[in-house]
C-alpha cells in the first residue's frame, strides 16, 4: 500500500496512468472494428510480427531509441499483414493457417534475434524483452507522452471516420456503390491496427496486445447492440485495464504489465459474459424461466 | 431517352471470363428482369455496372452520361445474404447508411435525415420496427429495411439482387407495390430474379443472361420457350402447358427452372 502510494504521487508515475488509460481507450475502439471486420487473428499476427522489426532496428542502429524501434515494430508488422494476404491469393492455404505460419515464422525470428543481441551487446542486455510482455515501469517520459499523444489521436481519427467505418464494416459493397473510398478506409483502418500496436507494445508486449485489442469489445458485446455505445464501453473497459495493469505491475516489483492488462480485461469479460444485458448467461437463464 | 447503356462489357475472375460482350439499353421508366441460370452472371453484371469490381472491357453510361458522372442517380439493394445481419446496429441506422452521401463524411446525420429516413421505413411498414437489432428481424423485414436504404438514397435507377428470395408473401408484394411505384415516378428498375412463374407479371422488360446476352427487350417478345432452352441449356421443364404455350411456343408463366 505505501508502495502503491508512493507511485501515485510520482510524476512519472501519473504520466503512465495517463498513458494507460489513453492507450486502453484507444485500443478497445479500435478492437472493436477489428473485431467486426473479423481480424482478430491477423491483429494477432501484426503484433507478433513487431519484434523482429523492434530487434533489426537496435542491430542497424545499436542504440535504444524508442521512436526508431518502434518504426521497425510498424514496418514488420506491416508487412506480415501483406505476407498473409500473398499466401492467401497465391496459393491453397487457408486464411487461418496462413496467419499461423506468418505469426511463427516472424515472432520464432524475432527470438532468435532478441537472444543474439541478449548475448552480444555490450554491458547489460539492451532491456528489449520488456517488448515481450510489456513493462510500464521502464517507460520513461517521453514514451509515455509518445503512447497518449499517439493514442489520443488514433480515437480522433476514428471518431472522424466513425459513420464511414461502419458502413464499410457492415456493407462494403453498397458503401463503394455511393461513392465511399472503400480502400482508403479498409487502409485507414489497417493503419490505425499497426499503430495501435506500435505504440502499445512496450507497455502490454506483443505477445498480449491483439487480446488488448479483441477482449474489451467482446465484452462490449454484451451489452450493447449499437456499434458507437459499443466502441466507447470497449474503450472504457479498456482504459480500465490499461490502469490496472499499469498500477499493479508498478506495484509488485518484477511483474511484467501485459498479463495483468490482459488479465483484467478477461475479469471484465467473464463478468459481461455472465450478467450481460444482451446475450449475457444470466440473463438468458432468467429470460428462459 | 435510355436510363441505362451498356456496350461491350465483358468481366473475368482470375482470368475466368464470367461476363462476354454484353450489350443493352434500358429504357427510362421501365421494370427489367435479370434472368439466367445460377452463376450465370446476374450479380457479376449488376456488380460490373455499378463499379463494384473491375471489368476488362465496356462502357456504362446512366442518361447518357458516363456512370462516374453519375454515381448519384444510382441505388442499390445488394443480396441480403451478402452481409453479416448480427453487425451491432439497428434498422434505422441502416436506412440512414442510405443518406451518408448526402450528410457528407465527418459530420452525424441531422434531424432531418433522421425524419426522412424514418419516412424511408414507413412506406414499407418497418417504422415499428426502427430501434430493432437487425438480427432480430426475419428474413423479409431484412430485406423491406434494404428497400427501405434504397428508397431513402432516393435515386433515378435502381438495382436488386434477388430481392425476392426468402421473402414472405407479404413483403414480396411490398417489393413489387415499390417497383410500381418507382415505374409511376418515371424512375428504372433492374431486378435480378429467378422465378420464372412470376416473370411475366412482374416485368415489362426482360434481359437473358447466361455468360453472354441471350436476348433484350419487351417480355412478350423476349420470354419465349425458344429463347429460356438457349439460356438454361435445355434445363427447362414445363410444369404445366397452357393452350398459349403450346401454339405460340410462347412461355407463359408455368415453367420452372430444373435444378440438378
Ligand atoms: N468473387 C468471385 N471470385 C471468383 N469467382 C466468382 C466470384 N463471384 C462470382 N464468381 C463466379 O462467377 C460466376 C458468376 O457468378 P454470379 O455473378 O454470382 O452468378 P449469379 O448471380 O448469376 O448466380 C460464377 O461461376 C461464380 O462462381
Ligand atoms: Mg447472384
Amino acid at each position: 500500500m505505501d508502495t502503491l502510494l508512493s507511485s501515485l504521487s510520482n510524476a512519472n508515475f501519473q504520466w503512465v496512468l495517463v498513458g494507460s488509460l489513453l492507450l486502453g481507450f484507444a485500443s478497445g475502439v479500435i478492437g472493436s472494428f477489428v473485431l467486426l471486420k473479423k481480424q482478430s487473428l491477423i491483429s494477432d499476427a501484426m503484433a507478433h510480427a513487431a519484434l523482429p522489426g523492434v530487434c533489426i532496428m537496435f542491430l542497424i542502429f545499436e542504440v535504444k531509441s524508442i521512436p526508431i524501434l518502434l518504426i521497425g515494430a510498424a514496418i514488420t508488422s506491416f508487412l506480415a499483414t501483406q505476407a498473409i494476404q500473398f499466401i492467401i491469393n497465391k496459393s491453397r492455404i487457408k486464411t487461418d493457417a496462413a496467419i499461423g505460419i506468418i505469426i511463427s515464422v516472424f515472432f520464432g525470428f524475432g527470438i532468435v534475434l532478441l537472444t543474439y543481441i541478449q548475448q552480444n551487446s555490450t554491458g547489460s542486455q539492451a532491456g528489449l524483452d520488456t517488448f515481450i510482455f510489456g513493462q510500464a515501469a521502464s517507460l520513461v517520459k517521453s514514451d509515455v507522452q509518445l503512447i497518449t499523444g499517439g493514442a489520443f489521436l488514433l480515437v480522433l481519427i476514428s471518431m472522424l471516420f466513425f459513420k464511414e467505418f461502419k458502413l464499410t464494416l457492415f456493407d462494403p459493397q453498397f458503401a463503394k456503390g455511393i461513392g465511399l473510398p472503400v480502400s482508403f478506409l479498409n487502409g485507414l483502418m489497417l493503419f490505425l491496427v499497426v499503430a495501435i500496436v506500435v505504440i502499445g507494445i512496450q507497455m502490454v508486449g506483443v505477445i498480449l496486445i491483439a487480446a488488448l485489442l479483441i477482449t474489451p469489445p467482446l465484452a462490449a458485446r454484451y451489452w450493447t447492440e449499437r456499434l458507437g455505445v459499443m466502441a466507447i464501453l470497449a474503450g472504457i473497459f479498456g482504459a480500465i485495464s490499461g490502469v490496472l495493469g499499469a498500477v499493479i505491475s508498478t506495484t509488485i516489483v518484477g511483474l511484467p504489465t501485459g498479463p495483468v492488462i490482459v488479465l483484467s480485461a478477461s475479469f471484465i469479460f467473464f463478468i459481461s459474459l455472465l450478467f450481460g444485458k444482451k446475450k449475457g448467461l444470466v440473463i438468458r437463464r432468467v429470460r428462459q424461466a | 431517352m435510355h436510363a441505362l447503356h451498356v456496350s461491350d462489357l465483358t468481366v473475368s475472375y482470375d482470368k475466368k471470363p464470367v461476363l462476354e460482350d454484353v450489350s443493352f439499353s434500358i429504357p427510362n421508366g421501365s421494370i427489367t428482369g435479370i434472368i439466367g441460370p445460377n452463376g450465370a452472371g446476374k450479380s457479376t453484371l449488376i456488380k460490373s455496372i455499378l463499379r463494384l469490381i473491375p471489368s476488362i472491357t465496356g462502357e456504362v453510361k446512366v442518361y447518357g452520361e458516363p456512370y462516374a458522372q453519375q454515381k448519384k442517380l444510382i441505388g442499390y439493394v445488394p443480396q441480403r445474404s451478402e452481409v453479416d445481419w448480427d453487425f451491432p446496429t439497428n434498422a434505422l441506422d441502416v436506412v440512414l447508411m442510405g443518406r451518408y452521401r448526402h450528410i457528407g463524411i465527418f459530420k452525424r446525420a441531422k434531424k432531418a435525415e433522421i425524419t426522412w429516413a424514418r419516412e424511408c421505413l414507413q412506406k414499407v411498414g418497418m417504422l415499428g420496427y426502427a430501434e430493432r437489432q437487425i438480427s432480430q428481424l426475419s428474413g423479409g423485414q431484412q430485406q423491406r429495411v434494404f428497400l427501405a436504404r434504397a428508397l431513402a438514397q432516393d435515386a433515378m435507377v435502381y438495382f436488386m439482387d434477388e430481392p425476392f428470395s426468402g421473402v414472405d408473401a407479404a413483403t414480396e408484394r411490398a417489393i413489387i407495390q415499390l417497383m410500381k411505384n418507382w415505374k409511376q415516378e418515371g424512375k428504372t428498375v433492374i431486378v435480378v430474379h429467378h422465378d420464372l412463374q412470376t416473370v411475366e407479371d412482374y416485368f415489362d422488360h426482360v434481359l437473358l443472361l447466361n455468360k453472354q446476352l441471350v436476348d433484350f427487350g419487351e417480355t412478350p417478345k423476349v420470354f419465349t420457350l425458344e429463347n429460356l432452352e438457349k439460356t438454361y441449356g435445355g434445363k427447362i421443364a414445363f410444369l404445366q402447358k397452357t393452350p398459349s404455350t403450346e401454339k405460340e411456343h410462347h412461355a407463359h408463366g408455368h415453367l420452372a427452372f430444373e435444378s440438378e
